[in-house]
């Protein structure tokens, strides 16, 4: 088994990662930001490195600064989490390089899936079903305008190095195609360093259902179930589910076998979440990415296998076996996890301030994944994550009331934060339902 | 005069508009980022743009001044 390893992230991602290698006996290095210094993660490693100022581009994203503090502490491997330098294929290189070992998929494999465009054309060719949508850059706005009508509108207009839902817009007709592109260009080239643009095909009433997926060391891709991430704001997911309650068991089989497919199509290694879109009118679903890391929402398929994917990922990547059967994974139950931010309820606007109140829920199948505590500052920096609220019941019925519960009994003070959009999303009797599609919050926030 | 402030502590992203200039209620003067999220900040009325107090790259702090309209 590995001996150390340096987690190159910060918050709630970087102490789970450290919690779980502790566990297992490795040593653990954080690296963190001016801004960070004060957080449970730093305190919680074995040894931290400051790594540079506040903004991302001089600490977390400076792959020279933070495979020095790799070899300064003599880590033996990286794990990126997810975010920041995760999806870097030339960070990946360069750790490998330095002749440590990188806690993730190959840089093969983050680089042909970091591609949008590139993704969907080799999904396309392994038999996976995409929507109809651009199979190479679009250059300009009138090639945007020509490709759209061969598509179809509505048509969503993508950054195909991007990700996280920024820069990502839809657009009903030419004039919104028009105005949206180069909006989305610039916020590529600014966000993702390329302005490559996709278009795709818009589904009306969608469901997002993705698979975990799991890349073992003999070459077996195994799918550990999905995760229903159709409660979006901005196209950013805020409340996750497992299993979806909006699918049936034969589309189940039938999405877990592609995304084995998928995986294979890329001879991934490692933990990967194949992402879908379900189009609700028809049943039908086809690829929007490949994630080649851990996913912020990773703890919802944890809690109904009882599989800790981070520590999978520390024995995959060591050259080990798992540490099940994979002809054993018997999920059970039902899991939520709700994402909590540091922004209003209404309008979802950042608020960034510091905590003077941290009390979280505990109780019978609750799980609170938290980047801060009492006295820290959250700071404009960084994503506005303070924790992921998760609750894990023997059905849907009873982990609703779980989280019911468990929102209610969150106490946070100091800055707005978005709990009361989930006590609100917790009672809506669409979201009770189960039978909710990616527009949901966009109804319970109306204009 | 109308005085702009900032809503929440953010980063200064972008400065739109110029000292001097004439504005228009609803005209973006500013464009803040904060947690990754990308805040237009609006003339809220008409008249000449007679003050910018925030330059790109600047941290602001809940109502700290943005910009003044007259």
């Amino acid at each position: 088994m590995l001996e150390s390893v340096l987690v190159a992230n910060r918050g709630e991602i970087a102490r789970r990662i450290i919690a779980t290698a502790h566990r297992l006996g490795l040593r653990a290095v954080a690296v963190y930001s001016e801004a960070d210094a004060d957080l449970p993660f730093v305190r919680e490693a074995d040894v931290a490195v400051p790594i540079g100022p506040a903004q991302p581009a001089r600490s977390y994203l400076n792959g020279a600064a933070v495979l020095a503090a790799a070899v300064q502490t003599g880590a033996q491997s990286v794990h990126p989490g997810y975010g920041f330098l995760a999806e870097s294929h030339a960070f990946a290189a360069s750790v490998i390089e330095a002749g440590l070992t990188w806690v993730g998929p190959s840089p093969d494999s983050i680089e042909q899936m970091g591609d949008k465009i590139n993704a969907r054309n080799l999904m396309e060719q392994a038999g996976v079903p995409v929507a109809a949508g651009t199979k190479q850059p679009v250059a300009d706005e009138a090639a945007a305008l020509a490709a759209a009508e061969l598509i179809g509108y509505p048509v969503m207009i993508k950054a195909s190095a991007g990700g996280g839902g920024i820069g990502m817009s839809a657009a009903a007709d030419p004039a919104q195609l028009a105005a949206g592109f180069e909006t989305a260009r610039s916020r590529a080239e600014r966000f993702f360093g390329s302005p490559a643009i996709l278009l795709e095909r818009c589904i009306h009433r969608a469901r997002h259902v993705e698979v975990q997926i799991l890349g073992l060391n003999d070459g077996r891709v195994l799918a550990l179930g999905e995760r229903d991430c159709s409660v979006q704001r901005r196209h950013q997911k805020v409340a996750e589910e497992a299993p979806s309650p909006g699918i049936g068991p034969e589309l189940r089989a039938s999405m877990l076998a592609t995304a084995v497919r998928a995986g294979q199509a890329v001879s991934y290694r490692g933990a990967g979440t194949v992402e879908f879109l379900v189009d609700v009118s028809t049943g039908d679903f086809v690829f929007l990415e490949m994630n080649a890391r851990l996913q912020v929402e990773h703890p919802v398929t944890e809690l109904v296998t009882g599989i800790d994917l981070v520590e999978q990922q520390f024995l995959i990547a060591a050259g080990l076996d798992i540490s099940f059967a994979p002809d054993q994974v018997a999920p059970s139950g039902h899991a939520l996890e709700l994402r909590v931010y540091a922004e209003d309820s209404k309008r979802f606007l950042p608020s960034p301030g510091t905590i003077t109140e941290w009390a979280e829920p505990s109780g019978p199948g609750v799980r609170v994944d938290a980047g801060y505590a009492a006295g820290n500052t959250v700071t404009p920096f960084y994503d506005p994550l303070l924790a992921k609220l998760c609750v894990h019941g023997a059905d849907r019925a009873q982990a609703l009331q779980r989280a019911r519960a468990a929102v209610a009994s969150f106490g946070i003070g100091g800055l707005r934060t978005n709990l009361g959009f989930h006590a609100e999303l917790l009672e809506s009797p669409e979201f009770g339902s189960g039978g909710y599609d990616t527009s949901l919050v966009t109804r319970l926030r109306p204009g | 005069m109308s005085e702009v402030r900032a809503e929440m502590v953010a980063n200064v992203w972008k400065v739109v508009a110029a000292e001097g200039e004439a504005v228009t209620d609803g005209d973006t003067l500013v464009i803040l980022e904060s947690m990754k999220m990308e805040i237009p900040v609006l003339a809220e009325d008409s008249g000449t743009l007679t003050r910018l107090a925030v330059a790109e790259g600047d941290v602001v702090q809940e109502g700290d001044l943005i910009a003044v309209i007259e």
